[in-house]
């Protein structure tokens, strides 16, 4: 009996299998050339000495990459902008989002505005963050009417808080959108419950809201992570090619490798990136688990 | 809720609110200034050598509102440069094909994944995620080679090929799919409907809304591409708005803004005649399956 449910089980994988390769072949063909394979071969790249007939020479492209003082500054700006941006714009939507999902006046506008800035290109304001923080720009204006010294925001170490400025700026929407999606996911019978046995604001907070809203804070901490390791885009449109040291980041490195044909510490530097995203979402979901097991 | 607490409130978010389309709207407001008033009000953006050298020491001279209402700039980038409307048609060429060709092959692929049985299912799924989740550099070096060697350098296609097989719309598609009840498919299935049928007289009207959202999305992230064409396409003849704007801004700043408006123009409508299905999309694609 046991076997010949088994052996119709595998009937119907094996058709469906045929199957659903007609309905991924499309797919398979383009991911496979345009993101799979190109992500094997940098893998085997970074441990050749050239790309054309290159013989293999083990983690030596990684000692040259690790030894190198412009990877260990991209490095270490990219994880200051992370440490830095990641705890902030968390914060700081979570914030929002909770007034958002009060009764207060014009919710739905008020959304909107928030979330606007993730479709603006960030080509076509440039200027505008040029004028804000010119050495002749605004904020300075500011600056000197309270009678404090200029500050030449692009050319300093204050270059990091004008990107994490409009990386803030860009990005807070998108994770308002997943907090206030998790906040109304919540049962309002708990929050209810807890009225009749009188209990405050802010335990009710604390211990309704915030633990029940913990699967959503640990999934957009871990998009905003990401998203942080993909400012280059601000970063070039504003400051070029090679900014002020301090903003510097891993992609410029990455980049200016490409564009010096470095490639041996250009795919080492992508395979470490690559180690570490996977131990970063791996490390995550492992105590996302935890935590779930915890809560039931 | 006080009244007076929900009116304090309603006024913060207000003003955060204000501060945030701060930088649309003074594109907008300052595309309607003359290029004689640009060049006087901005005259000393990036010029620091002055103040030490003992030169004007003053400031950019930030207006919202014009002196006087002009629509030079927009006549001069619209009638008189044939190159922005070039540009624009160029970002238009690339996006389009993207989306329709993702919209395709993706809602393909993510039936298959949702709701097909087949062995490897899982783990070729979570490659095609892991891939979503890095950074363009990452595979520049291979991508370039493979773009060569198809001969697509330098040619929109190294662009488009790319964007439709990104595995973004397969995973939302994917996500939408999840919730369509598989009774309905097992139904069809003994009315004697094979797989296809099921596909586009089932699947695809039920998730009308994935495809919205998943085209608005695609517009919004490839509507702003600036890594690849960086890369794929030097011919500047050939480029994107997105870099010809970031080099407007330096020479021409006189009709930058015009330019600026132009280009956010159809995002910022498309959000806001589409809102809803963009916030759907960011939901479902960021609660995990």
């Amino acid at each position: 009996m046991a076997t010949r449910i088994w052996k119709k089980g595998v009937k119907v994988i094996r058709r469906d299998s045929a199957i659903a390769l007609l309905f991924l072949a499309p797919s398979l063909v383009g991911f496979a050339l345009f993101y799979f394979i190109p992500f094997v071969m940098g893998f085997f790249y970074s441990l050749q000495d050239n790309v054309v007939d290159g013989s293999f020479v083990g983690v030596d492209n990684y000692k040259e990459l690790l030894e190198s003082s412009s990877f260990r500054k991209a490095i270490n700006n990219t994880l200051l902008f992370t440490g830095v941006s990641v705890p902030l714009i968390i914060a700081l939507s979570l914030l929002l989002a909770l007034i958002l999902n009060q009764k207060i006046f014009f919710r739905k506008g008020l959304q909107t505005a928030f979330v606007m800035p993730l479709v603006v290109p960030i080509a076509s304001i440039v200027m505008i963050w040029q004028i804000l923080f010119d050495w002749n720009g605004t904020l300075n204006k500011w600056l000197q009417d309270m009678s404090i010294d200029r500050i030449d925001w692009m050319k300093s170490d204050w270059s990091m808080g004008v990107l994490i400025f409009v990386y803030v700026w860009k990005n807070i929407g998108y994770n308002i959108i997943l907090f206030l999606a998790g906040l109304q996911s919540i049962p309002s019978d708990y929050y209810e419950t807890a009225d009749i046995e009188g209990a405050g604001r802010f335990p009710k907070l604390l211990h309704i809201t915030m633990v029940y809203l913990t699967p959503t804070t640990f999934f957009v901490t871990l998009m905003s992570i990401l998203n942080s390791f993909k400012v280059f885009r601000e970063t070039y449109l504003i400051a070029g090619d090679y900014p002020y040291d301090r903003i510097y980041m891993l992609q410029h490195y990455m980049n200016n490798m490409f564009m010096s044909l470095d490639i041996q510490k250009l795919t080492a530097a992508a395979t470490l990136m690559v180690a570490g995203i996977l131990l970063l979402v791996s490390a995550m979901l492992y105590v996302e688990r935890r935590f779930r097991q915890f809560i039931d | 809720m006080r009244i007076v607490g929900k009116i304090s409130l309603t006024v913060l978010m207000g003003i955060i609110a204000l501060l945030m389309l701060f930088p649309i709207l003074f594109t907008v407001s300052n595309s309607f200034m003359s290029e004689g008033e640009i060049a006087y009000n901005y005259q000393l953006i990036g010029k620091m050598i002055d103040v030490e050298a003992g030169g004007a020491d003053g400031f950019i001279n930030v207006k919202l509102i014009p002196d006087w209402l002009s629509f030079k700039q927009y006549s001069e980038v619209l009638i008189q440069t044939p190159v922005f409307l070039h540009k624009y048609w160029n970002s238009i060429f690339i996006v389009v094909p993207i989306i329709a060709g993702q919209v395709l092959v993706a809602s393909l692929a993510a039936y298959a994944f949702a709701k097909l049985r087949f062995k490897g299912r899982d783990g070729l799924f979570l490659i095609y995620i892991m891939t979503m989740l890095m950074p363009f550099q990452v595979t520049l070096v291979p991508n370039y080679i493979i773009v060569e060697k198809l001969g697509l350098m330098n040619t929109s296609s190294a662009l488009i090929l790319p964007g439709i097989f990104s595995a973004f719309g397969v995973f939302m598609l994917r996500q939408f799919m999840f919730h369509i009840p598989s009774s309905y498919i097992e139904a069809a299935k003994i009315d004697g409907a094979g797989h296809f049928r099921i596909f586009y007289s089932i699947i695809v009207p039920l998730i009308g809304p994935g495809i919205a959202a998943l085209v608005v999305l695609l517009f919004v992230d490839n509507w702003n591409m600036v890594e690849q064409p960086l890369i794929f396409l030097q011919d500047t003849f050939k480029q994107p708005l997105s870099l010809y704007l970031s080099r407007i801004n330096e020479g021409a700043r006189g009709v930058a803004f015009a330019a600026s408006a132009l280009y956010m123009a159809p995002m910022v409508l498309l959000y806001l005649y589409a809102e809803s299905y963009f916030v759907e999309g960011i939901q479902l694609s960021g609660i995990k399956g």
